[in-house]
């Protein structure tokens, strides 16, 4: 008998009161032990064909209508309906209030786990982290999509809904350049402009030394260069965020268009911190479910059954194949974040000789919950694996380096393993390939021929000479083309300034019959 | 926190996307529709199911990045060490399948729901020449709401409007509330003397007044009225002749069937006022139904002419030929005995020919043997000669389950007429 009160649920069958038990018993946990803070919680129950809807829109609850949405949904679908793909066990949206998705086919024992996971554990890195901060508005984000989808509607009815598609086309294959990855320059008013002339001057002052004038100046600019440079100025050039360009210069996009490129930048923008902190973020919701579900067995609030049902799938979550294995397909988020979680954990709270000397600044603090919450607000991959991952998690996962130059006929070359001399080495290398500076190709608008045929100059620095794969950067360049409505030309270079590559595309003439 | 149950909300929220994916990609998918009709049963085809179209037409393009030299950190090293040169070969399968993504799907594959399938299936197909419309009698009407009325069956009472009159009559010819009388009734018992008898006077006045004024009068009842609007039809009958004759082999009538089969199901999807009627015929013709035409065994000689002398008299007695679009389609060996020809091409020529908007036939072959192999039997020689007076007879020849949806497509293909309103 007093188990049964004991318990949040017995058995696999859970209803609305249990969800409430269930929420509040991990509320109780996340608040009082683990100390995290998050944003109200909203759950909602779904069935399996709604969790597949919400894949196709790229998981919001609601979303402008295109076909490249269908087209995820039918693939998706059919997948599903083969048994090639099963389908998450929750969706989680930063928002405020923080919506988290439950299929209505888990059991309790999942709903807890997912409870755990999603509507504390993302939960509490979307209201922390300074990339969230930075990027994103919890707040507004459901009401902006609103706004999106019935701009999108209103649009299509009145402009109609060939020329739309067109334009969200090209602003989708955009999408990944149209992110603004610093943050803009803060404008500053008149009086903070006048007080910081004020500062510099007595700066200059007190720092006057006469030996400066006799330091030589460069050559005089010729006034063909600085009328360059002013034109750049002007246009903000170099400009790394193609579809804000566009959306501000393009000599001859619609309003309505601009407003569609706009949408589509901010969504871009929106999921940008997403895409950079995949493995803290899973790393953070998996850590935080495994605290609460241990606890709440150490508890007695689930039973044994109930909590060996739980590591099954937890098991499952965290699973790395080794490199050589069939099922291999890159580092698991799921795996390397716990793992690097919970080795935190151990080097805070029980650190050897080795943690002490790769660590000092952590090693031994003892609040390992306080470490990992400043953890969790001021890092991204990158700056997490390239500070965090320690030797001794290099050796248990058994990590290597491989060196792989085309140019190199004998092989790939093992370039570093998990040993002394390969550590540092290794975790850089890591850290780099979540470093979304390497991950997406370099490409800036660099210069536009006003005087001339208005050709839109870009730029691809090419790193590591990878270059572009040619009949996508064709169709990408159609559609930039298009909406500038002029030639565009793309010049790959590499470091040494030489044109490996140079693309040109005039712009379609359907484009320039409906603008 | 909230709980709030979303499965009760209306699904397929991703219907609309899904449906503009399917138009974008329409030439595709009709390619693929018919490709995958080709080698099924026709039940099976009409239950929709798995196609594959080439991704290119649907490609989504992004600029992204590829070759030159490559880094990497896997786990689970277990022989290497720093320096040690992998051979290339192995490696470079299992790395495609790495970083990059989706570049090795040539064709991207999804299901079609039933509805969809059969619409890509039927798309460019209709009954040629539908010209003679005619608003129908009495039977295709249809009811409409027409506002209230204050007399009807009960059934159509209208409640709230009855319950919004009566209350204003209640406001207006001021029906005391029970309230009222009840408050006076305890200010009552709780007062005396003169003021007493007052509250009594007051109180019956009132109860009287209730009285008078019902809750619900008749002159308040109101019905929900309708009324019968005439709907414009155009009507069409499809006459479906098949020969059942022992000459006709298993093959044949396997060959016939698919064919009425598709037929069948081209008319009820499209167009909802089409008639169907069956006849079979060996040596005597009989209509029957549906089930019995499509599934019912027999046997027997051949008389063509018997089939068309009952589809004559069925247009007679039935469908006059002022009213309704007529059809045909006769499917056959083409074996007649040659005393019938005669009377077949009379029958055709007086009779049916001048009646019909379009008469198909499509002559069944053995298996393996091409359409030109064929020898050209007497049914064929006599429509051929119809034809070239300037009958409007179309005629085919099948000999491979294969070839049915193309021949079937090919007679009822949309008309370049037509076409030319869109581009």
């Amino acid at each position: 008998m007093t188990a049964t009160t004991k318990h949040l649920f017995e058995a696999a069958d859970w209803d609305f009161a249990t969800l409430q038990r269930i929420h509040d018993a991990c509320e109780e946990i996340a608040r009082s032990e683990l100390g995290l803070d998050t944003y109200p919680n909203q759950i909602e129950v779904i069935t399996a064909e709604q969790m597949l809807d919400a894949y196709s829109s790229v998981g919001m609850p609601l979303f402008y209508k295109h076909w490249s949405f269908g087209k995820h949904f039918a693939h998706q679908e059919a997948s599903y309906r083969k048994g090639l793909m099963g389908l998450a066990y929750e969706i989680v949206i930063n928002s405020s209030p923080c919506i988290s998705y439950l299929m209505e086919e888990n059991t309790a024992t999942m709903q807890t786990l997912v409870i755990a996971h999603a509507a504390f554990g993302h939960n509490h890195f979307f209201k922390n982290n300074y990339l969230f901060k930075q990027w994103t508005d919890a707040d507004g984000i459901l009401d902006y999509l609103d706004f999106a989808k019935n701009y999108v509607a209103q649009c299509e009815e009145r402009h109609g809904r060939a020329a739309v598609e067109q334009t969200l086309d090209a602003a989708h294959a955009l999408m990944s350049h149209g992110i603004d990855r610093y943050p803009g320059k803060k404008k500053l008013d008149l009086r903070a402009e006048e007080k910081r002339a004020g500062e510099r001057r007595l700066h200059e002052e007190s720092a006057f030394n006469d030996l400066w004038r006799t330091v030589p100046t460069g050559p005089i600019k010729s006034p063909e260069l600085l009328n360059t440079e002013r034109r750049r100025k002007l246009l903000g050039l170099p400009q790394e965020n193609l579809l804000y360009f566009l959306e501000k210069t393009a000599p001859r996009l619609q309003p309505w268009q601009r407003e569609v490129l706009r949408i589509v930048r901010h969504i871009a923008q929106y999921f940008y911190p997403q895409s950079q902190t995949k493995v803290m973020n899973e790393g953070t919701a998996t850590y935080v479910h495994y605290r609460i579900m241990t606890r709440l067995h150490e508890q007695g609030q689930i039973s044994d059954g109930n909590f060996l049902e739980f590591l099954q799938s937890h098991t499952n979550v965290v699973f790395q194949p080794e490199f050589d294995d069939q099922r291999f397909s890159g580092f698991n988020p799921y795996a390397l974040g716990f793992a690097m979680m919970q080795d935190i954990e151990r080097i805070v709270s029980d650190p050897d000789d080795e943690d002490r000397e790769w660590f000092p600044d952590i090693a031994g603090t003892g609040d390992a919950m306080a470490v990992l919450r400043d953890i969790w607000a001021n890092y991204r991959d990158e700056s997490f694996i390239s500070q965090f991952l320690s030797p001794r998690l290099i050796r248990h996962l058994r990590m290597f380096h491989l060196h792989d130059d085309p140019a190199e006929s004998a092989g790939i070359r093992v370039d570093a393993i998990h040993n002394e001399r390969g550590y540092r080495r290794v975790r850089s290398e890591l850290a780099r390939q979540y470093d979304v500076g390497f991950i997406d190709p370099n490409i800036e608008v660099v210069d536009v021929d006003l005087a001339g045929n208005r050709r839109l100059m870009l730029r691809h620095s090419v790193v590591k000479g990878a270059q572009l794969n040619e009949a996508d950067a064709k169709r990408v360049l159609q559609h930039l083309a298009d909406l500038w409505s002029y030639d565009v030309s793309l010049a790959e270079v590499d470091a040494a300034d030489t044109v490996l590559k140079e693309y040109v595309v005039s712009p379609r003439e359907l484009a320039a019959a409906a603008a | 926190m909230h709980i709030i149950d979303r499965r009760l909300n209306p699904g397929s929220k991703s219907l609309e996307n899904r449906q503009r994916f399917l138009r974008r990609a329409k030439a595709l998918v009709q390619g693929a529709v018919k490709k995958s009709s080709q080698d099924r049963d026709i039940k099976d085809v009409l239950e929709g199911g798995e196609v594959s179209i080439p991704l290119d037409g649907m490609h989504e393009p992004r600029f992204r990045r590829e070759g030159g030299t490559r880094d990497m950190v896997l786990p689970g090293n277990k022989k290497f060490v720093e320096g040690d040169m992998l051979p290339r070969s192995g490696e470079s399968r299992r790395k495609a399948s790495g970083p990059g993504e989706g570049d090795s799907e040539d064709a991207f594959r999804f299901v079609l729901s039933r509805d969809e399938f059969v619409d890509l299936f039927l798309d460019d197909l209709e009954l040629p020449d539908l010209a003679k419309r005619k608003l129908a009698e009495a039977e295709s009407e249809g009811l409409r709401r027409a506002g209230y009325a204050t007399s009807g069956s009960p059934a159509n009472l209208s409640v709230s409007r009855t319950v919004r009159l009566a209350l204003a009559r209640r406001v207006a010819l001021r029906r005391p509330r029970p309230e009222t009388i009840t408050q006076l009734e305890a200010e009552l018992a709780e007062c005396d003397g003169a003021r007493r008898v007052v509250l009594l006077a007051e109180i019956e006045a009132l109860k009287a007044k209730i009285k008078r004024i019902p809750f619900i009068d008749p002159i308040d009842i109101r019905y929900r009225r309708f009324e019968t609007v005439p709907k414009p039809v155009t009507q069409a009958v499809m006459f479906c002749l098949m020969d059942v004759s022992g000459s006709m082999s298993e093959h044949m009538k396997d060959l016939a069937k698919r064919f009425y089969m598709l037929l069948y199901v081209f008319l009820t999807r499209r167009y909802r006022h089409v008639e169907i009627v069956f006849i079979r015929h060996t040596d005597r013709a009989e209509e029957v139904d549906e089930d019995t035409f499509f599934h019912g065994p027999a046997s027997g000689g051949t008389l063509v002419s018997s089939a068309l002398e009952a589809m004559h008299e069925i247009v007679r007695s039935r469908f006059r030929p002022a009213d309704w679009n007529i059809y045909a389609a006769q499917a056959s060996d083409g074996d007649n005995s040659s005393s019938d020809s005669d009377v077949v091409s009379r029958l055709l020529t007086d009779k049916i020919l001048p009646v019909s908007q379009f008469f198909a036939y499509l002559e069944v072959g053995e298996a393996g043997g091409g359409p030109f192999d064929m020898p050209d039997s007497s049914l064929w020689t006599l429509y051929e000669r119809l034809r070239a007076d300037g009958a409007p007879l179309s005629i085919r020849k099948v000999s491979e389950r294969s070839e049915i949806f193309q021949v079937f497509h090919d007679l009822f293909q949309r008309r370049r007429k037509q076409g030319k309103a869109a581009p």
